[in-house]
């Protein structure tokens, strides 16, 4: 088989420009997306990394979950599922005042998996901490256990759910890391309209790929669990607090 | 002597997209369920997002157009079920309305509804293939 | 071997179906109240996603704890041998059944999908101790099912013996398993120690006696069983030891997160600044719950008094709620310690204590287990003969001589 001129310059221009370009793909950060008969494996391992000192006064992260998700406000706060929020901290000796935003934390040892009782609250292999709402029987045992306080109880009926995060009254409900995005190879709303429209703080990846962004800036500088006295490893990870 | 008319009217079943059911009907109306109790547990505890048994996929191919929904009165699922008194959980926490894209390739079949009642050889075929291939 | 004998009560007097037709009055409104809640969604009810177990979590819990108690004279007679005892032992099993249903249904109407129990009966997960209490609890209706019949069939009585020890050691795992619902919780300052576990097994036996008393005072007054007074003073000085061993156990838990620094916040609200917590904590729990009781029933004059004694035990049930109202739900009112040296403000009521108010479905859902436990015992004793025939000082049975 001969192999033209034309043919071996167009390889050649073929190969060097995917050399230049294979660095810009690294660092945009693509999440590959999984073929959908293939299973979420333990390989991977999906986190976020969240610069409290980007995190300014928006909380658009909060509205871009519950736009996402289809979570829906009732004028209720008490009662309304919440996902994900914005906390604000003040030090009580200096006075510093930062917000931040926190949802589940996606740990690896979750006391909200341990506790429940039918098994619903679990982890799925690559991390995302989730509940099955089709075996949850509402006991909220999960919501006592949890140290982060991020599960919901739906407290009345729902409607107008997202076809692709079903959520219904009684069951107990939390952050996802959007698992519908992810598997298509997207990345979570709040960290995408944080990016876009917010202080650009979040950052989302796999944590167990060395060559990702989110590795590379965790093993570069100092970051932080919530309560990292409680040993839970948490896919969250915060700078800055 | 004429025969009672039925105080519960028979379900609708209108069907609206496709020549057939991604299973065979008879394998259908019999075990829908456990296709989608199987694909559930895929889906959500190892995120395997095949189409062919998603319930997004049931809804979008059978959603009655007028109302872009497999719920109400003429809905596909739910005329069925009302009819034969199974309670549906499904849609206390699922969305009942097909995607917008997939209404627009609907429309309502040319000939009646009911139960078009296949050849028995096509039943047969039908059952044994479903039964090799079923999980 | 003294023969002992039993009766059914009569059950046909004005009085018995005025008490049967209020316990069924309550038993209703308690299921509309479960049917009014789980129609419309818990946001009907006072609890939140801060306060995420409320008032029927109080009563289920105090109910259960009382249960396993309940079988303490039982267990006395079959696993100590203590002769006086047996007679009692027939309604100490009775008493233990029915208080478990009563809190299991409240439970279980209280789930935010109840339709699902059969999932929570088929689905396990065997790391969680709500999972392996479901198996203790529906395991201790059957034991005690058991042993009661053993006890009522006269071929059986032999067995008695080694099924009242079984059924001891698994009152003991079943109340350390529901002390440890609380105890196994990392998350929330009030819970996480080893504590809690000995704790409600004392709870159980002061709440367990003191329902075990009335009840045999009352049955025995309805019923006309005579009810010596050697064997009331025993229970008494028990019921006193038990509230005393409550105290101790309290007393434990606070002096030790009193002297941890991560602690003293919640102490401190729990103590002093918690409003209506501190209030029933120290007027319900210690004082009602504790020091009362503990002035009747062993001062020489009061406790001689059977009205006096009843007051006492019921104070001690009243003082039982309060303290498990303050741990349950001032326990979840405390905020979570996620960023110990900061002031922390959210829309999710992060950093701040939570606001809880008892409503009318929670209560009436709570009430209602309470009625169905003692619907069961009022329809059981006129059904089968529980009652001794008669507990008075001279007899034989209760002396205890062969």
């Amino acid at each position: 088989m001969t192999i033209s001129r034309r043919e071996v310059l167009g390889l050649g221009a073929a190969a060097v420009g995917a050399t230049l370009l294979a660095p810009g793909l690294r660092l945009i950060e693509l999440a590959r997306a999984r073929s959908p008969e293939e299973a979420a494996t333990s390989l991977k391992r999906w986190g976020l990394l969240i610069d409290a000192s980007q995190c300014g006064d928006c909380d658009v992260c909060v509205t871009a979950c519950h736009e996402e998700n289809g979570v829906v406000g009732h004028g209720r706060p008490a009662t309304d599922a919440q996902w994900i929020r914005k906390v604000t901290l003040k030090d009580k000796q200096t006075g510093y005042v930062q917000t931040l935003p926190l949802m589940c934390q996606h740990c690896e040892e979750p006391p909200c998996v341990d506790v429940c009782p039918t098994g619903a609250s679990f982890k799925r292999a690559d991390g995302i901490v989730l509940v099955d709402k089709h075996i949850c029987i509402g006991c909220r045992y999960c919501m006592m256990a949890c140290p982060y306080k991020a599960r919901s109880f739906v407290h009345e009926d729902t409607t107008g759910q997202k076809p692709h995060a079903p959520r219904g009254k009684g069951t107990v409900e939390s952050c996802t890391l959007c698992v519908h995005r992810v598997d298509a190879g997207k990345i979570p709303a709040c960290v995408e309209a944080c990016n876009k429209d917010g202080g650009k703080a979040m950052l989302f990846g796999d944590l167990k790929d060395p060559e990702s962004e989110i590795a590379q800036r965790l093993a570069r500088a100092p970051s932080t669990q919530i309560r990292p006295d409680l040993n839970l490893n948490t896919g969250v990870r915060y700078r800055n607090i | 002597m004429a025969k009672k008319p039925a105080r519960v009217p028979l379900p609708t079943m209108q069907t609206y997209k496709g020549d057939q059911c991604v299973e065979p009907t008879e394998e259908m109306r019999r075990n829908h369920m456990n296709y989608i109790l199987h694909q559930r547990d895929e889906t959500v505890h190892k995120g395997i997002r095949t189409v062919k048994h998603s319930l997004k996929n049931c809804i979008d191919c059978h959603a009655d157009p007028k109302t872009g929904s497999v719920l109400g009165k003429d809905g596909f699922c739910e005329s069925c079920h009302s009819y034969a008194a199974v309670r549906i959980d499904c849609f206390g926490c699922h969305s009942d309305k097909a995607a917008p894209e997939a209404m627009r390739a609907a429309s309502p079949r040319s000939e009646g509804t009911q139960r078009r009642a296949l050849p028995r050889r096509a039943i047969e075929r039908a059952t044994r293939t479903a039964r090799s291939e079923a999980p | 071997m003294t023969h002992i004998h039993y009766r059914e009560i009569e059950g046909r007097s004005l009085g018995y179906y005025v008490l049967l037709a209020l316990l069924g009055a309550l038993v209703l409104a308690g299921l509309a109240a479960a049917w009014y809640m789980e129609h419309n969604g818990h946001w009907v009810t006072g609890m939140s996603n801060q306060i995420v177990w409320g008032t029927p979590h109080v009563f289920a819990v105090f109910l259960i704890v009382a249960a396993s108690g309940a079988l303490n004279a039982a267990s006395i007679a079959s696993v100590f041998g203590r002769a006086m005892y047996k007679p009692l032992a027939r309604l100490s099993g009775l008493l233990a059944v029915a208080l478990l249903a009563g809190g299991l249904a409240v439970l279980v109407l209280d789930l935010g999908r109840p339709d699902r129990l059969i999932v929570a009966m088929t689905y396990y997960n065997f790391k969680s101790i709500f999972a392996w209490n479901i198996f203790l609890y529906t395991g201790f209706l059957a034991l005690v099912a058991v042993y009661l019949w053993m006890m009522f069939e006269r071929r059986m009585n032999d067995y008695a013996g080694p099924i009242g020890l079984a059924a001891f050691i698994w009152r003991l795992v079943l109340t350390t398993g529901t002390g440890s619902i609380f105890g196994f919780l990392v998350a929330r300052q009030a819970y996480d120690t080893a504590v809690l576990a000995p704790l409600f097994i004392a709870m159980s036996l002061s709440f367990g006696t003191a329902i075990f008393i009335l009840v045999l005072l009352a049955a025995g007054r309805g019923a006309g069983v005579a009810l010596g007074d050697e064997i009331l003073r025993r229970l008494k000085n028990l019921q006193g030891i038990f509230v005393a061993s409550v105290l101790y156990f309290v007393a434990v838990y606070h002096l030790t997160n009193l002297y941890i620094a991560e602690h003293h916040g919640v102490e401190r609200f729990l103590l002093l600044e918690g409003g209506v917590y501190t209030t029933t904590f120290w007027i319900g729990q210690i004082v009602i719950g504790g020091v009362l009781p503990l002035l009747i029933f062993f001062h020489p004059a009061l406790g001689r008094s059977r009205a006096l004694i009843a007051l006492g035990c019921a104070l001690v049930l009243l003082g039982g709620l309060a303290q498990i109202y303050v741990f349950i739900i001032g326990g979840q009112a405390y905020p979570l310690l996620m960023f110990p040296d900061k002031e922390v403000s959210s829309s999710f009521f992060d950093g701040a204590i939570a606001d809880y108010a008892p409503s009318l479905p929670e209560v009436a859902l709570g009430v209602g287990g309470v009625a169905i436990a003692l619907t069961i015992v009022a329809l059981a004793l006129k059904v089968l003969p529980f009652l001794p025939a008669s507990l008075a000082d001279g007899d034989k049975a209760v002396s205890g001589e062969q």
